[in-house]
């Protein structure tokens, strides 16, 4: 959303934040009725870690992208969270990288 | 000397300077935020088998701070619709269920917190576990006069110059032969465990401490991840506060930098709401 909102623009994105914060709601029951479920393998959670982070990713897009303007945001933004981005996604990858079987050694 | 592009948009920008500011500081909030999260994956995976906590939280108080943060967050985007649209009444309002959800969210985090500090588990000199919440504890003085304490005060304790040691110790809870029963009881079917008020002596106790930070890496890392949010939302509600009374001045001098305001301070507020997203699948229900 640009700095320069008419209060015509304003009221007309009111029922686009009233939808959000419903699936937010909606979202939020999602993911605790999820967890009552075993999905995928028996001996795994990865199955529910991922179905838990798909319902956090999406209500987070909500957020961003709508209570935060993220969706229709300046260059400059968009700049500063690629850069954000890249290293979040770095930080992860070493993180899950780091417990690559091949990486840890057991001596026995 | 005048702040420069408080209101009017910076032609290379396209933005007025605290917006780009508070990205700026968000950014540095993700990465924050990311290296504990990292944290959290790498102690959950380098946890030995049975020691990480499954079900310890109560998911429903935890679903009810959801919908705090979540409602906060619709009310702190209207606060700021209202003021675009020169309804200054309608703001105070919407910025007041703001703050009355950051104070709910605070109140039943530290509830919460209460509980995990009345929380204890023992570890008995035969290597069983009583694990639960301190009913009562029982200390002896000199003479052997025994005095019944509703807290723990550790193995002795000194009032009035006169000097108590543990007797025993009551918890309503469990007793368990392996941690995994206490930390995976989802997995444990055999064993039912029933609570009920378990005494043990002083001398059957080999170590004993409550479910603090201290007590292991899971709580650890969730008084650090919840603790630091809890900061954020306190950081927060005082900013929205501070603006919502006496900053509020500013709506009759300068409307339009007062609702830039608001915008910094809601995007700020959103980022809180976004932590808690994943906190609460993270924490209380994986």
């Amino acid at each position: 959303m640009s700095d320069n909102h008419t209060a015509h623009d304003v009221s007309k994105h009111v029922r686009g934040y009233l939808i959000v914060f419903g699936a937010l709601l909606i979202g939020t029951v999602l993911t605790v009725w999820a967890s009552h479920f075993h999905f995928g393998n028996k001996d795994s959670n990865v199955g529910n870690i991922v179905v838990a982070l798909i319902i956090a990713l999406t209500k987070a897009f909500l957020v961003a992208g709508y209570f935060m303007h993220l969706i229709s945001e300046k260059k400059l933004i968009y700049s500063v969270l690629a850069f954000t981005g890249f290293f979040f996604a770095g930080l992860m990858f070493l993180t899950l990288w780091s417990m690559h079987p091949q990486n840890i050694v057991h001596f026995k | 000397m005048e702040i420069p592009y408080t209101v009017k948009p910076r032609p290379d920008t396209g933005l007025y300077n605290a917006k780009v500011g508070i990205w700026l500081f968000l950014a540095s909030e993700v990465m924050l935020f990311g290296a504990l999260f990292s944290a959290y994956i790498l102690l959950r995976v380098g946890a030995s088998a049975g020691t990480w906590p499954h079900g310890l939280l109560n998911v429903t108080l935890g679903t009810i701070n959801t919908i705090v943060l979540i409602t906060s967050s619709i009310t702190v985007v209207m606060a700021w619709v209202s003021l675009k649209l020169n309804q200054f009444g309608k703001f105070k309002m919407y910025q007041a269920i703001t703050l009355l959800c950051a104070l709910a969210f605070l109140g039943i985090k530290s509830v919460e917190y209460k509980d995990k500090f009345s929380h204890y588990q023992i570890i008995k000199k035969d290597g069983t576990y009583v694990d639960g919440h301190m009913h009562g504890a029982t200390y002896l003085d000199k003479e052997g006069k025994s005095r019944e304490e509703h807290k723990f005060h550790g193995l002795s304790f000194k009032e009035n110059n006169v000097e108590y040691s543990l007797k025993e110790v009551v918890l309503n809870g469990i007793e368990a032969a392996q941690l995994s029963e206490i930390n995976e009881p989802h997995k444990d079917k055999e064993h039912k465990h029933e609570h009920k008020n378990i005494s043990v002596p002083a001398a059957e106790i080999q170590k004993i401490n409550n479910y603090g930070p201290w007590h292991n890496t899971y709580m650890a890392i969730y008084f650090t991840l919840t603790g630091l949010h809890a900061l954020h939302v306190i950081g927060g509600a005082l900013v929205i506060g501070f603006l919502w009374g006496p900053g509020a001045k500013m709506w009759r001098t300068e409307p339009e930098r007062f609702t830039n305001r608001i915008e910094v301070s809601g995007l700020f507020w959103h980022f809180v709401d976004l932590v808690w997203i994943f906190l609460f699948p993270v924490l209380y229900l994986l």
